[in-house]
Protein backbone atom coordinates (compact mmCIF):
# COMPACT_ATOMS: atom_id res chain seq x y z
CA UNK A 1 0.00 0.00 0.00
CA UNK A 2 2.60 2.53 1.10
CA UNK A 3 4.98 1.46 -1.69
CA UNK A 4 2.32 2.23 -4.28
CA UNK A 5 1.71 5.65 -2.78
CA UNK A 6 5.40 6.44 -2.64
CA UNK A 7 6.04 5.55 -6.29
CA UNK A 8 2.89 7.32 -7.41
CA UNK A 9 3.58 10.66 -5.79
CA UNK A 10 6.48 11.87 -7.97
CA UNK A 11 4.82 10.57 -11.12
CA UNK A 12 1.71 12.58 -10.30
CA UNK A 13 3.88 15.64 -9.64
CA UNK A 14 5.62 15.30 -13.00
CA UNK A 15 2.35 14.75 -14.79
CA UNK A 16 0.94 17.83 -13.16
CA UNK A 17 3.97 19.86 -14.19
CA UNK A 18 3.67 18.57 -17.76
CA UNK A 19 -0.03 19.38 -17.68
CA UNK A 20 0.77 22.88 -16.43
CA UNK A 21 3.59 23.93 -18.76
CA UNK A 22 3.11 21.49 -21.65
CA UNK A 23 0.60 23.50 -23.72
CA UNK A 24 2.33 26.91 -23.38
CA UNK A 25 5.67 25.25 -24.16
CA UNK A 26 4.19 23.68 -27.29
CA UNK A 27 2.79 27.07 -28.35
CA UNK A 28 6.12 28.84 -27.86
CA UNK A 29 8.06 26.09 -29.68
CA UNK A 30 5.65 26.28 -32.58
CA UNK A 31 5.93 30.07 -32.78
CA UNK A 32 9.75 29.94 -32.74
CA UNK A 33 9.68 27.29 -35.50
CA UNK A 34 7.44 29.45 -37.69
CA UNK A 35 9.68 32.43 -36.94
CA UNK A 36 12.80 30.43 -37.94
CA UNK A 37 11.22 29.47 -41.27
CA UNK A 38 10.22 33.06 -42.06
CA UNK A 39 13.69 34.31 -41.00
CA UNK A 40 15.36 31.79 -43.33
CA UNK A 41 13.37 33.26 -46.22
CA UNK A 42 14.40 36.87 -45.50
CA UNK A 43 17.48 38.89 -44.55
CA UNK A 44 18.67 39.80 -41.08
CA UNK A 45 17.45 43.37 -41.68
CA UNK A 46 14.00 41.98 -42.49
CA UNK A 47 13.43 39.25 -39.94
CA UNK A 48 16.40 38.21 -37.80
CA UNK A 49 16.58 34.50 -37.03
CA UNK A 50 15.89 33.17 -33.53
CA UNK A 51 19.61 32.41 -33.15
CA UNK A 52 20.68 35.95 -34.17
CA UNK A 53 18.15 37.33 -31.73
CA UNK A 54 19.36 35.04 -28.97
CA UNK A 55 22.95 36.16 -29.60
CA UNK A 56 21.87 39.80 -29.43
CA UNK A 57 20.06 39.04 -26.18
CA UNK A 58 23.16 37.34 -24.71
CA UNK A 59 25.30 40.30 -25.77
CA UNK A 60 22.81 42.73 -24.26
CA UNK A 61 22.85 40.75 -21.02
CA UNK A 62 26.66 40.56 -21.02
CA UNK A 63 27.27 44.28 -21.52
CA UNK A 64 24.60 45.10 -18.95
CA UNK A 65 22.26 47.13 -21.15
CA UNK A 66 19.27 44.77 -20.84
CA UNK A 67 19.56 44.03 -17.09
CA UNK A 68 20.07 47.72 -16.28
CA UNK A 69 17.17 48.84 -18.43
CA UNK A 70 14.96 46.08 -17.04
CA UNK A 71 15.63 47.09 -13.43
CA UNK A 72 14.98 50.78 -14.19
CA UNK A 73 11.78 49.90 -16.01
CA UNK A 74 10.50 47.60 -13.28
CA UNK A 75 11.12 50.21 -10.59
CA UNK A 76 9.19 52.76 -12.66
CA UNK A 77 6.46 50.23 -13.24
CA UNK A 78 6.13 49.26 -9.59
CA UNK A 79 5.86 52.89 -8.56
CA UNK A 80 3.38 53.84 -11.30
CA UNK A 81 1.25 50.72 -10.84
CA UNK A 82 1.06 51.20 -7.08
CA UNK A 83 -0.07 54.79 -7.67
CA UNK A 84 -2.62 53.69 -10.27
CA UNK A 85 -4.04 50.99 -7.98
CA UNK A 86 -4.26 53.31 -4.98
CA UNK A 87 -5.87 56.14 -6.92
CA UNK A 88 -8.07 53.87 -9.04
CA UNK A 89 -9.38 51.94 -6.02
CA UNK A 90 -10.12 55.09 -4.03
CA UNK A 91 -11.98 56.56 -6.97
CA UNK A 92 -13.91 53.31 -7.52
CA UNK A 93 -14.97 53.14 -3.88
CA UNK A 94 -15.91 56.83 -3.91
CA UNK A 95 -18.04 56.30 -7.02
CA UNK A 96 -19.81 53.42 -5.31
CA UNK A 97 -20.53 55.48 -2.21
CA UNK A 98 -21.60 58.68 -3.93
CA UNK A 99 -24.08 58.63 -6.75
CA UNK A 100 -23.38 62.19 -7.81
CA UNK A 101 -19.64 61.55 -8.04
CA UNK A 102 -20.34 58.41 -10.02
CA UNK A 103 -22.74 59.98 -12.47
CA UNK A 104 -20.66 63.08 -13.03
CA UNK A 105 -17.18 61.54 -13.22
CA UNK A 106 -17.66 58.01 -14.53
CA UNK A 107 -17.94 59.13 -18.20
CA UNK A 108 -14.59 60.89 -17.82
CA UNK A 109 -12.97 57.72 -16.49
CA UNK A 110 -14.43 55.73 -19.36
CA UNK A 111 -13.07 58.37 -21.76
CA UNK A 112 -9.62 58.03 -20.20
CA UNK A 113 -9.89 54.28 -20.63
CA UNK A 114 -10.66 54.70 -24.31
CA UNK A 115 -8.03 57.31 -25.26
CA UNK A 116 -4.85 55.51 -26.50
CA UNK A 117 -1.87 55.88 -24.14
CA UNK A 118 0.24 57.49 -26.83
CA UNK A 119 -2.11 60.49 -26.93
CA UNK A 120 -1.03 61.40 -23.39
CA UNK A 121 2.65 61.50 -24.22
CA UNK A 122 2.78 64.99 -25.81
CA UNK A 123 0.54 66.37 -23.06
CA UNK A 124 2.74 64.79 -20.39
CA UNK A 125 5.88 66.25 -22.00
CA UNK A 126 4.34 69.73 -22.16
CA UNK A 127 3.28 69.51 -18.51
CA UNK A 128 6.31 67.79 -17.01
CA UNK A 129 9.02 68.01 -19.68
CA UNK A 130 10.95 64.89 -20.76
CA UNK A 131 11.15 63.65 -17.18
CA UNK A 132 10.42 60.63 -15.03
CA UNK A 133 7.23 62.35 -13.96
CA UNK A 134 5.98 62.44 -17.54
CA UNK A 135 6.58 58.69 -17.89
CA UNK A 136 4.82 57.94 -14.59
CA UNK A 137 1.91 60.20 -15.57
CA UNK A 138 1.30 58.36 -18.84
CA UNK A 139 1.47 54.99 -17.08
CA UNK A 140 -0.89 55.95 -14.28
CA UNK A 141 -3.41 57.60 -16.60
CA UNK A 142 -3.19 54.55 -18.85
CA UNK A 143 -3.95 52.05 -16.12
CA UNK A 144 -5.98 53.54 -13.26
CA UNK A 145 -9.31 53.64 -15.19
CA UNK A 146 -9.30 49.82 -15.35
CA UNK A 147 -8.88 49.66 -11.59
CA UNK A 148 -11.68 52.17 -11.00
CA UNK A 149 -14.15 50.51 -13.35
CA UNK A 150 -13.37 47.03 -12.01
CA UNK A 151 -13.69 48.21 -8.40
CA UNK A 152 -17.13 49.66 -9.14
CA UNK A 153 -18.30 46.58 -11.01
CA UNK A 154 -16.99 44.26 -8.30
CA UNK A 155 -18.71 46.19 -5.51
CA UNK A 156 -21.94 46.42 -7.47
CA UNK A 157 -21.95 42.67 -8.03
CA UNK A 158 -21.70 41.73 -4.35
CA UNK A 159 -24.71 39.45 -3.79
CA UNK A 160 -27.42 41.40 -1.89
CA UNK A 161 -27.96 38.40 0.40
CA UNK A 162 -24.43 38.83 1.79
CA UNK A 163 -25.04 42.51 2.50
CA UNK A 164 -28.34 41.66 4.20
CA UNK A 165 -26.66 38.93 6.23
CA UNK A 166 -23.94 41.36 7.25
CA UNK A 167 -26.47 43.97 8.33
CA UNK A 168 -28.45 41.49 10.44
CA UNK A 169 -25.19 40.46 12.12
CA UNK A 170 -24.62 44.04 13.17
CA UNK A 171 -22.43 45.38 10.38
CA UNK A 172 -23.27 48.92 9.38
CA UNK A 173 -21.58 51.86 7.69
CA UNK A 174 -17.84 51.33 7.65
CA UNK A 175 -17.89 47.81 9.13
CA UNK A 176 -20.30 46.67 6.41
CA UNK A 177 -17.70 47.79 3.85
CA UNK A 178 -14.68 46.50 5.72
CA UNK A 179 -16.09 43.11 6.71
CA UNK A 180 -18.55 42.29 3.94
CA UNK A 181 -18.57 44.38 0.76
CA UNK A 182 -14.83 44.80 0.20
CA UNK A 183 -13.91 41.15 0.84
CA UNK A 184 -16.87 40.02 -1.27
CA UNK A 185 -15.69 42.26 -4.11
CA UNK A 186 -12.12 40.94 -4.05
CA UNK A 187 -12.34 38.45 -6.99
CA UNK A 188 -13.73 41.11 -9.35
CA UNK A 189 -11.19 43.61 -8.09
CA UNK A 190 -8.35 41.15 -8.79
CA UNK A 191 -9.56 40.75 -12.37
CA UNK A 192 -9.35 44.54 -12.69
CA UNK A 193 -5.80 44.56 -11.35
CA UNK A 194 -4.76 41.97 -13.90
CA UNK A 195 -6.19 44.05 -16.73
CA UNK A 196 -4.68 47.24 -15.32
CA UNK A 197 -1.29 45.56 -15.15
CA UNK A 198 -1.42 44.84 -18.89
CA UNK A 199 -2.36 48.45 -19.59
CA UNK A 200 0.31 49.81 -17.26
CA UNK A 201 3.00 47.75 -18.98
CA UNK A 202 1.93 48.89 -22.43
CA UNK A 203 1.59 52.52 -21.39
CA UNK A 204 5.02 52.48 -19.76
CA UNK A 205 6.65 51.03 -22.89
CA UNK A 206 4.94 53.67 -25.02
CA UNK A 207 6.05 56.45 -22.72
CA UNK A 208 9.63 55.17 -22.44
CA UNK A 209 9.94 54.73 -26.16
CA UNK A 210 9.03 58.35 -26.81
CA UNK A 211 10.21 60.17 -23.71
CA UNK A 212 13.94 59.88 -23.14
CA UNK A 213 13.98 60.64 -19.46
CA UNK A 214 17.24 62.16 -18.31
CA UNK A 215 19.74 59.51 -17.28
CA UNK A 216 17.28 56.66 -16.90
CA UNK A 217 17.29 54.20 -19.72
CA UNK A 218 14.44 51.67 -19.67
CA UNK A 219 13.37 48.84 -21.94
CA UNK A 220 11.21 51.22 -23.96
CA UNK A 221 14.22 53.50 -24.50
CA UNK A 222 16.22 50.53 -25.78
CA UNK A 223 13.56 50.09 -28.46
CA UNK A 224 14.37 53.59 -29.69
CA UNK A 225 18.13 53.17 -29.39
CA UNK A 226 18.42 49.82 -31.10
CA UNK A 227 16.32 50.87 -34.08
CA UNK A 228 19.25 50.26 -36.45
CA UNK A 229 20.07 46.83 -35.02
CA UNK A 230 17.27 44.46 -35.87
CA UNK A 231 18.35 41.41 -33.77
CA UNK A 232 18.78 43.59 -30.64
CA UNK A 233 15.45 45.25 -31.28
CA UNK A 234 13.64 41.92 -31.50
CA UNK A 235 15.52 40.71 -28.40
CA UNK A 236 14.22 43.71 -26.44
CA UNK A 237 10.67 43.15 -27.71
CA UNK A 238 10.97 39.52 -26.57
CA UNK A 239 12.17 40.60 -23.12
CA UNK A 240 9.21 42.98 -22.83
CA UNK A 241 6.81 40.23 -23.83
CA UNK A 242 8.34 37.63 -21.51
CA UNK A 243 8.27 39.97 -18.50
CA UNK A 244 4.66 40.84 -19.26
CA UNK A 245 3.60 37.20 -19.49
CA UNK A 246 5.59 36.11 -16.44
CA UNK A 247 4.14 38.80 -14.19
CA UNK A 248 0.65 38.11 -15.48
CA UNK A 249 1.03 34.40 -14.87
CA UNK A 250 3.14 34.25 -11.74
CA UNK A 251 1.60 37.16 -9.87
CA UNK A 252 -1.92 37.92 -11.05
CA UNK A 253 -3.03 34.54 -12.29
CA UNK A 254 -1.80 32.86 -9.11
CA UNK A 255 -3.38 35.42 -6.81
CA UNK A 256 -6.63 35.18 -8.74
CA UNK A 257 -6.68 31.39 -8.56
CA UNK A 258 -5.88 31.42 -4.87
CA UNK A 259 -8.71 33.81 -4.08
CA UNK A 260 -11.15 31.90 -6.23
CA UNK A 261 -10.18 28.47 -4.99
CA UNK A 262 -10.69 29.57 -1.41
CA UNK A 263 -14.24 30.63 -2.27
CA UNK A 264 -15.11 27.57 -4.30
CA UNK A 265 -15.26 29.62 -7.51
CA UNK A 266 -12.63 27.53 -9.23
CA UNK A 267 -13.63 24.18 -10.66
CA UNK A 268 -10.62 22.01 -11.28
CA UNK A 269 -10.82 18.96 -13.50
CA UNK B 1 -60.84 19.77 16.14
CA UNK B 2 -58.48 17.83 18.35
CA UNK B 3 -57.49 18.65 21.89
CA UNK B 4 -53.85 19.41 21.04
CA UNK B 5 -54.68 22.42 18.99
CA UNK B 6 -57.07 25.23 19.54
CA UNK B 7 -57.96 27.52 16.76
CA UNK B 8 -59.34 30.96 17.09
CA UNK B 9 -60.72 32.87 14.21
CA UNK B 10 -59.48 36.15 15.56
CA UNK B 11 -55.72 36.36 15.79
CA UNK B 12 -55.08 38.51 18.78
CA UNK B 13 -52.56 39.20 21.48
CA UNK B 14 -50.23 36.45 22.42
CA UNK B 15 -51.03 34.61 25.62
CA UNK B 16 -48.85 35.08 28.65
CA UNK B 17 -47.66 37.89 30.82
CA UNK B 18 -46.10 41.18 29.98
CA UNK B 19 -45.84 43.19 26.80
CA UNK B 20 -45.18 41.32 23.56
CA UNK B 21 -41.59 40.83 22.41
CA UNK B 22 -42.57 41.57 18.83
CA UNK B 23 -45.68 43.25 17.57
CA UNK B 24 -46.97 43.73 14.05
CA UNK B 25 -49.68 46.38 13.78
CA UNK B 26 -51.87 46.68 10.71
CA UNK B 27 -48.88 45.97 8.51
CA UNK B 28 -49.20 46.63 4.79
CA UNK B 29 -46.37 45.93 2.41
CA UNK B 30 -46.62 46.66 -1.29
CA UNK B 31 -43.98 46.21 -3.91
CA UNK B 32 -43.60 47.07 -7.53
CA UNK B 33 -43.57 44.11 -9.89
CA UNK B 34 -41.13 44.06 -12.79
CA UNK B 35 -43.95 45.15 -15.07
CA UNK B 36 -44.43 48.22 -12.91
CA UNK B 37 -47.74 47.27 -11.29
CA UNK B 38 -48.14 47.77 -7.54
CA UNK B 39 -48.64 44.41 -5.84
CA UNK B 40 -49.89 44.08 -2.28
CA UNK B 41 -47.74 41.46 -0.61
CA UNK B 42 -49.02 41.89 2.95
CA UNK B 43 -52.52 43.19 3.59
CA UNK B 44 -53.27 44.67 7.03
CA UNK B 45 -51.71 42.03 9.21
CA UNK B 46 -51.70 42.33 12.98
CA UNK B 47 -50.20 39.94 15.51
CA UNK B 48 -48.04 39.76 18.63
CA UNK B 49 -45.23 37.45 19.57
CA UNK B 50 -44.71 36.75 23.23
CA UNK B 51 -41.24 36.61 24.82
CA UNK B 52 -39.96 33.05 24.58
CA UNK B 53 -42.61 31.99 22.09
CA UNK B 54 -41.96 29.90 18.99
CA UNK B 55 -44.22 31.26 16.26
CA UNK B 56 -44.58 29.97 12.72
CA UNK B 57 -46.05 31.96 9.84
CA UNK B 58 -47.49 29.32 7.56
CA UNK B 59 -48.70 29.99 4.07
CA UNK B 60 -48.33 29.20 0.40
CA UNK B 61 -45.44 30.62 -1.60
CA UNK B 62 -45.90 34.27 -2.41
CA UNK B 63 -48.25 34.98 0.51
CA UNK B 64 -46.04 37.74 1.87
CA UNK B 65 -44.74 35.86 4.89
CA UNK B 66 -41.15 36.64 3.93
CA UNK B 67 -42.08 40.31 3.59
CA UNK B 68 -43.33 40.27 7.18
CA UNK B 69 -40.12 38.63 8.34
CA UNK B 70 -37.99 41.18 6.49
CA UNK B 71 -39.86 43.99 8.23
CA UNK B 72 -39.25 42.31 11.61
CA UNK B 73 -35.59 41.90 10.69
CA UNK B 74 -35.43 45.60 9.84
CA UNK B 75 -34.28 44.84 6.30
CA UNK B 76 -37.47 46.32 4.81
CA UNK B 77 -39.76 49.12 5.91
CA UNK B 78 -43.53 48.76 6.16
CA UNK B 79 -45.59 50.52 3.50
CA UNK B 80 -47.99 51.33 6.31
CA UNK B 81 -48.59 50.06 9.80
CA UNK B 82 -45.72 49.26 12.10
CA UNK B 83 -43.54 46.58 13.58
CA UNK B 84 -42.39 46.86 17.18
CA UNK B 85 -39.62 45.24 19.16
CA UNK B 86 -40.17 45.56 22.93
CA UNK B 87 -42.74 48.22 22.15
CA UNK B 88 -40.40 50.37 20.06
CA UNK B 89 -40.63 50.70 16.28
CA UNK B 90 -38.06 48.61 14.44
CA UNK B 91 -35.72 51.06 12.74
CA UNK B 92 -33.27 48.72 11.07
CA UNK B 93 -31.48 45.43 11.38
CA UNK B 94 -29.62 44.70 14.57
CA UNK B 95 -27.78 41.89 16.27
CA UNK B 96 -30.65 41.53 18.76
CA UNK B 97 -32.55 39.83 15.91
CA UNK B 98 -30.62 37.14 14.07
CA UNK B 99 -31.88 35.93 10.71
CA UNK B 100 -31.64 32.50 9.11
CA UNK B 101 -31.93 33.00 5.38
CA UNK B 102 -33.26 30.34 3.06
CA UNK B 103 -29.97 30.19 1.20
CA UNK B 104 -27.28 29.99 3.87
CA UNK B 105 -25.73 33.42 3.53
CA UNK B 106 -22.27 32.42 4.74
CA UNK B 107 -19.35 34.61 3.74
CA UNK B 108 -17.44 32.49 1.21
CA UNK B 109 -14.05 34.04 1.95
CA UNK B 110 -14.21 32.99 5.61
CA UNK B 111 -14.00 29.52 7.11
CA UNK B 112 -16.92 28.17 9.14
CA UNK B 113 -15.21 29.36 12.32
CA UNK B 114 -14.37 32.66 10.62
CA UNK B 115 -18.04 33.26 9.86
CA UNK B 116 -18.99 32.77 13.50
CA UNK B 117 -16.01 34.85 14.57
CA UNK B 118 -17.08 37.77 12.41
CA UNK B 119 -20.57 37.73 13.93
CA UNK B 120 -19.04 37.81 17.41
CA UNK B 121 -16.63 40.55 16.40
CA UNK B 122 -19.42 42.69 14.95
CA UNK B 123 -21.36 42.45 18.20
CA UNK B 124 -18.32 43.49 20.20
CA UNK B 125 -17.39 40.19 21.83
CA UNK B 126 -13.80 40.55 23.13
CA UNK B 127 -11.25 38.64 21.04
CA UNK B 128 -10.25 36.57 24.07
CA UNK B 129 -13.76 35.15 24.48
CA UNK B 130 -14.41 34.39 20.83
CA UNK B 131 -12.52 31.08 20.39
CA UNK B 132 -14.48 29.48 23.24
CA UNK B 133 -17.81 30.76 21.96
CA UNK B 134 -17.00 29.54 18.45
CA UNK B 135 -16.08 26.08 19.75
CA UNK B 136 -19.22 25.86 21.86
CA UNK B 137 -21.56 26.82 19.04
CA UNK B 138 -19.92 24.70 16.39
CA UNK B 139 -20.16 21.76 18.80
CA UNK B 140 -23.82 22.64 19.41
CA UNK B 141 -24.61 22.17 15.73
CA UNK B 142 -22.23 19.24 15.24
CA UNK B 143 -19.68 21.11 13.15
CA UNK B 144 -16.73 21.11 15.56
CA UNK B 145 -14.69 19.06 13.08
CA UNK B 146 -15.40 21.54 10.28
CA UNK B 147 -14.23 24.76 11.91
CA UNK B 148 -11.47 25.43 9.39
CA UNK B 149 -13.42 24.31 6.32
CA UNK B 150 -14.62 26.81 3.71
CA UNK B 151 -18.42 27.04 3.30
CA UNK B 152 -18.38 25.76 -0.28
CA UNK B 153 -16.90 22.48 0.93
CA UNK B 154 -19.93 21.77 3.13
CA UNK B 155 -23.19 20.05 2.21
CA UNK B 156 -26.33 22.18 2.06
CA UNK B 157 -27.47 20.89 5.46
CA UNK B 158 -24.11 21.62 7.05
CA UNK B 159 -24.13 25.12 5.61
CA UNK B 160 -27.47 25.76 7.25
CA UNK B 161 -26.06 24.47 10.53
CA UNK B 162 -23.12 26.81 10.18
CA UNK B 163 -25.58 29.64 9.56
CA UNK B 164 -27.51 28.57 12.66
CA UNK B 165 -24.30 28.63 14.73
CA UNK B 166 -23.39 32.06 13.36
CA UNK B 167 -26.87 33.40 14.07
CA UNK B 168 -27.07 32.09 17.62
CA UNK B 169 -23.47 32.60 18.75
CA UNK B 170 -24.15 36.26 19.47
CA UNK B 171 -27.03 35.24 21.78
CA UNK B 172 -29.72 37.25 19.99
CA UNK B 173 -33.05 37.69 21.75
CA UNK B 174 -34.98 36.89 18.61
CA UNK B 175 -34.28 34.37 15.85
CA UNK B 176 -36.07 34.97 12.54
CA UNK B 177 -36.09 32.10 10.06
CA UNK B 178 -37.02 32.66 6.43
CA UNK B 179 -37.85 29.12 5.31
CA UNK B 180 -34.34 28.20 6.39
CA UNK B 181 -34.81 24.49 5.72
CA UNK B 182 -36.98 24.78 2.61
CA UNK B 183 -34.22 23.87 0.19
CA UNK B 184 -32.87 20.91 2.16
CA UNK B 185 -33.52 17.24 1.58
CA UNK B 186 -35.90 15.58 4.05
CA UNK B 187 -33.20 14.07 6.21
CA UNK B 188 -31.12 17.20 6.58
CA UNK B 189 -34.30 19.16 7.26
CA UNK B 190 -35.32 16.86 10.11
CA UNK B 191 -31.87 17.09 11.69
CA UNK B 192 -31.96 20.88 11.54
CA UNK B 193 -35.50 21.01 12.91
CA UNK B 194 -34.42 18.88 15.87
CA UNK B 195 -31.44 21.16 16.35
CA UNK B 196 -33.58 24.28 16.36
CA UNK B 197 -36.14 22.79 18.71
CA UNK B 198 -33.41 21.70 21.10
CA UNK B 199 -31.70 25.11 21.08
CA UNK B 200 -35.00 26.83 21.71
CA UNK B 201 -35.92 24.44 24.53
CA UNK B 202 -32.50 24.79 26.17
CA UNK B 203 -33.10 28.49 26.46
CA UNK B 204 -36.66 27.89 27.55
CA UNK B 205 -38.74 31.01 27.73
CA UNK B 206 -35.96 33.45 26.91
CA UNK B 207 -35.51 33.19 23.15
CA UNK B 208 -38.24 34.22 20.78
CA UNK B 209 -38.25 32.36 17.47
CA UNK B 210 -40.32 33.38 14.45
CA UNK B 211 -40.10 31.04 11.47
CA UNK B 212 -41.70 31.41 8.08
CA UNK B 213 -42.58 28.16 6.35
CA UNK B 214 -44.89 26.62 3.81
CA UNK B 215 -44.39 23.24 5.40
CA UNK B 216 -47.30 22.24 7.68
CA UNK B 217 -45.27 19.46 9.30
CA UNK B 218 -42.45 21.86 10.12
CA UNK B 219 -44.87 24.32 11.69
CA UNK B 220 -46.57 21.57 13.71
CA UNK B 221 -43.25 20.24 14.92
CA UNK B 222 -41.73 23.55 15.96
CA UNK B 223 -44.39 26.09 16.82
CA UNK B 224 -46.30 27.03 19.95
CA UNK B 225 -48.56 28.94 17.68
CA UNK B 226 -49.06 28.92 13.92
CA UNK B 227 -50.46 31.86 12.01
CA UNK B 228 -51.97 30.57 8.80
CA UNK B 229 -51.83 33.04 5.92
CA UNK B 230 -53.86 33.26 2.75
CA UNK B 231 -52.42 33.29 -0.73
CA UNK B 232 -51.46 36.73 -2.10
CA UNK B 233 -52.24 39.30 -0.96
CA UNK B 234 -51.13 37.88 2.39
CA UNK B 235 -53.69 38.07 5.19
CA UNK B 236 -53.99 36.17 8.43
CA UNK B 237 -56.55 33.41 8.08
CA UNK B 238 -56.29 31.47 11.26
CA UNK B 239 -54.38 31.11 14.44
CA UNK B 240 -53.56 27.63 15.68
CA UNK B 241 -52.15 27.00 19.15
CA UNK B 242 -50.30 23.75 19.58
CA UNK B 243 -50.00 22.37 23.07
CA UNK B 244 -48.36 19.06 22.22
CA UNK B 245 -45.55 18.33 24.69
CA UNK B 246 -41.91 18.85 23.76
CA UNK B 247 -39.50 17.76 22.53
CA UNK B 248 -41.69 16.74 19.63
CA UNK B 249 -40.95 14.24 16.91
CA UNK B 250 -42.43 14.28 13.45
CA UNK B 251 -43.83 10.78 13.99
CA UNK B 252 -45.44 11.69 17.34
CA UNK B 253 -49.12 10.86 17.19
CA UNK B 254 -49.99 14.32 18.46
CA UNK B 255 -47.85 16.09 15.89
CA UNK B 256 -49.35 13.97 13.15
CA UNK B 257 -52.81 14.94 14.36
CA UNK B 258 -51.90 18.63 14.35
CA UNK B 259 -50.64 18.28 10.82
CA UNK B 260 -53.87 16.73 9.61
CA UNK B 261 -55.97 19.25 11.53
CA UNK B 262 -54.07 22.22 10.10
CA UNK B 263 -54.42 20.72 6.65
CA UNK B 264 -58.14 20.45 7.25
CA UNK B 265 -58.25 24.05 8.42
CA UNK B 266 -56.43 25.22 5.34
CA UNK B 267 -58.74 23.27 3.07
CA UNK B 268 -61.79 24.69 4.80
CA UNK B 269 -60.47 28.22 4.36
CA UNK B 270 -59.84 27.58 0.72
CA UNK B 271 -63.38 26.25 0.31
CA UNK B 272 -64.81 29.23 2.10
CA UNK B 273 -62.83 31.63 -0.05
CA UNK B 274 -64.22 29.88 -3.11
CA UNK B 275 -67.77 29.92 -1.77
CA UNK B 276 -67.48 33.66 -1.17
CA UNK B 277 -66.85 33.93 -4.85
CA UNK B 278 -64.89 37.12 -4.48
CA UNK B 279 -61.51 38.24 -3.29
CA UNK B 280 -63.23 39.91 -0.35
CA UNK B 281 -61.05 39.50 2.70
CA UNK B 282 -61.87 36.41 4.72
CA UNK B 283 -60.29 37.81 7.80
CA UNK B 284 -62.54 38.62 10.73
CA UNK B 285 -60.39 41.66 11.47
CA UNK B 286 -61.20 42.84 7.99
CA UNK B 287 -64.96 42.36 8.24
CA UNK B 288 -64.95 44.23 11.55
CA UNK B 289 -64.09 47.40 9.77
Amino acid sequence: MSAVTASDAPKLGLRRLAHEIGPPLAGITGAVAVWAVIAALTTTEGVPSPLETWNAFVAGMADGTIPEATVKTLIRLAFSFALAVAFGTLLGVAFTLNEFARRSLRPLVVALQIVPFVAWVPIAVIWFGATERAVVFVTVVGSFPSVTLATMAAMRQVPPILKRAGRTLGADGWSLYRDVILPAALPGFMAGLQQAWGFAWKALMTAELIIAAAGAIGLGHLLAEEADDMPSLVAVVAVIAVIGVLVDYLVFNRLDRRVRRRRGLLIEG
Amino acid sequence: MSDVITSRLRPAEAPGEGPPKLAVRDLVKTRRSTSGAVVTAVDHVTFDVRLGEFLCLLGPSGCGKTSILNVLAGLDEPTSGEALLDGRPIAGPGPDRAVLFQEPALFPWLSVAGNVDLALKLTGTPASERPDRIRTWLANVGLEAFADVQPHELSAGMRQRAQLARALATEPEVLLGDEPFGALDAQARELLQDEVQRVWLERGGRKTFVFVTHNVREAALLADRVLVMSAAPGRLLEEVRISAPRPRQLDDVLVARVVSDVHELLMREVERARADGSDRPILPQESDR
